[in-house]
């Protein structure tokens, strides 16, 4: 039972929802989704607010790591903000991933969607930004409510990134 | 850890049920125990799978991810979780007769 206590019983099912547009805000979701159905467990994704941009088939080759308001970044803000410096993030961190044999936005989000977990976008965001199906890459199941998606979590975890 | 038989040899197992040692697997064990996981009948893509998990093991010291598995044993991700429905690089790995494969993606 690896890591798990004993007496408990593993998870079977997760609910995943991606809220974040950053490329470091996408990126765990994807990764607990895909290693939930590695696991043999039920997953779903569910993505609202900015998150449809990995969803959103012009804007998902353009995911970027955010460069400003990230201690973590150790830039000082200022620097972050000068302009490329997104970009510059983005290419260093997508060579590091690509090294570690990581797929990037787009093809992780095919290969998940052969994993056979669900892809749902969020309605109220749908309509706020104006967006339709069609805007969607093709392995989205579908653009669904909040109550929808509660239905859908039913008898798992729910995860909020 | 715990012991048990498969096609009448003792096995060793660790408490995830993976083999403690992969040299005592036999192709007749993985048969027996796809049985008792639901699978009737191990086909061609199947033994492709697990021939290539043992392959990976022994030359690199882990076994394959999906990830890995889809690029590079010949069966897509989508087939993959056809044939091992319960999480393909870890059920494969199990029925190879190697240890759980490390890795996240």
């Amino acid at each position: 039972m690896g890591y798990r206590t004993e007496g408990t019983e593993p998870i079977t099912k997760v609910s995943i929802i991606i809220s974040k547009g950053s490329l470091e805000g996408i990126y765990p979701g994807l990764i607990m989704a895909n290693g939930a159905r590695a696991e043999g467990m039920e997953a779903n994704l569910f993505f609202t607010f900015f998150g449809l941009d990995a969803i959103h088939s012009k804007r998902i080759e353009h995911i970027k790591v955010a460069t400003v308001g990230n201690p973590a970044m150790h830039i000082p803000t200022l620097v972050g903000g000068l302009p490329g410096m997104s970009g510059i993030a983005t290419h260093m961190m997508n060579k590091k991933m690509d090294e570690l044999d990581i797929p990037s936005i787009p093809d992780f989000i095919e290969m998940i969607g052969d994993t056979g977990c669900g892809m749902y976008a969020c309605k109220a965001s749908v309509d706020m930004f104006g967006m339709s199906k069609d805007d969607f890459v093709e392995q989205v199941n579908d653009i669904i409510t909040v109550g929808d998606f509660y239905d859908l979590a039913a008898g798992g975890q729910i995860i909020f990134t | 850890m715990s012991a048990t038989t498969y096609a009448g040899v003792e096995v060793r197992l660790n408490d995830e049920g993976f083999f403690e040692d992969p040299t005592v697997w036999t192709p007749e064990m993985a048969v027996e125990m796809a049985r008792a996981d639901g699978i009737t009948e191990l086909t061609d893509q199947h033994w492709t799978v697990l021939d290539f998990m043992r392959k990976e093991f022994f030359e690199k010291g882990t076994g394959p991810t999906v990830r890995v598995l889809g690029k590079a044993s010949g069966v897509s991700v989508k087939d993959l979780y056809q044939l091992f429905p319960k999480g393909p690089a870890k059920m494969a790995a199990r029925l190879a007769g190697i240890p759980k494969p490390k890795g996240c993606i």
